[in-house]
């Protein structure tokens, strides 16, 4: 499984990338940013992608509404400091498929993987 | 300075040490400073804008933000690595996206961290004075955190538990 890390601390993405390679996760590429997140969403086809929320350039809301508008239909975990219930709202109606809140534990972040993609592969009703 | 967003950020200072670096806080009694922030060596900083404006300095010795941002990177992080700065930022960043979910009633954007480095540096407050300062210390060190903040609006600030 291909997975996309889109935050601009790099220490965010290591943590996130020690958490997946204990679940079994090495096929992963990063960005600092949603422009980089965009084009890395073209040439890397990710499986699933983490998301931040404030980053300069593009914040994550944005790259969320334009991948979305894009047609992209990949699976998106918001990661992200920002934890009122208003924008857990805006976050999900722009298209986030699950809601991590920083800090977060490595069972969370690893609970909340699990589940948004078992309910991916769970057969059609 | 309203003394009701203290406790957001004690709240939110404990939560993020104790999710990510697993150690508990011991916290000092809150200080009125008006002088701006004496002689740390590495200085986190988030301002705030919105019904609220103001902002929020984590200010560190030397070795404390060493120790501090290698627990929080899981690998070892001198002033001179390029993530040092990278992981005390993302630390303010978490510490001051929690206290502002505990603002009740307010809209308040924090801004990208700015994180300065330089032995005995001050950081002074140029708009909100005076600050109240959060004396912390754990097993990485004592640090402490400024807070300064004005309400642009009146709210309710700090009514949740
Ligand atoms: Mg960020």
């Amino acid at each position: 499984m291909k997975i996309l890390l889109v935050d601009d601390s790099r220490t965010i993405r290591n943590i996130q990338k020690n958490i997946l390679a204990k679940l079994g996760h090495t096929e992963i590429d990063e960005a600092p940013d949603g422009v980089e997140g965009v084009a890395k969403v073209r040439e890397f086809s990710p499986d699933l992608i983490l998301l931040d929320w404030n980053m300069p350039n593009m914040d994550g809301l944005t790259f969320l509404k334009t991948i979305r508008a894009d047609g992209v239909t990949t699976p998106v975990i918001m990661c992200t400091t920002e934890a009122e219930k208003s924008r857990v709202i805006t976050a999900i109606q722009a298209g986030a498929n699950n809601y991590v809140v920083k800090p977060f534990s490595t069972e969370t972040m690893a609970d909340k993987i699990e589940q948004t993609m078992r309910k991916l592969t769970a057969p059609a009703p | 300075m309203d003394v009701r967003f203290i406790n957001p950020f004690i709240k939110s200072i404990r939560n993020v040490y104790q999710t990510m670096m697993r150690t508990d806080i011991v916290f000092g009694k809150p200080q009125v400073k008006t002088d701006g922030c004496k002689n740390p060596d590495v200085s986190a900083v988030i301002g705030y804008s919105g019904d609220a404006s103001g902002a929020v300095v984590i200010a560190y010795q030397r070795q404390a933000a060493i120790t501090t941002a290698s627990k929080f990177a899981s690998m070892e992080l001198d002033v001179s690595h390029p993530d040092f700065a990278d992981a005390l930022g993302e630390i303010a960043n978490m510490i001051a996206g929690g206290a502002k979910a505990e603002f009740e009633g307010l809209d308040v954007d924090p801004s990208l961290p700015s994180v300065i480095v330089g032995d005995n540096h001050e950081v002074s407050n140029s708009k909100v004075n005076p600050s109240l300062t959060i004396p912390c210390d754990c097993s990485f060190g004592a640090f402490n955190v400024h807070v300064t903040m004005k309400l642009e609006k009146q709210a309710a600030v700090g009514a949740a538990s």
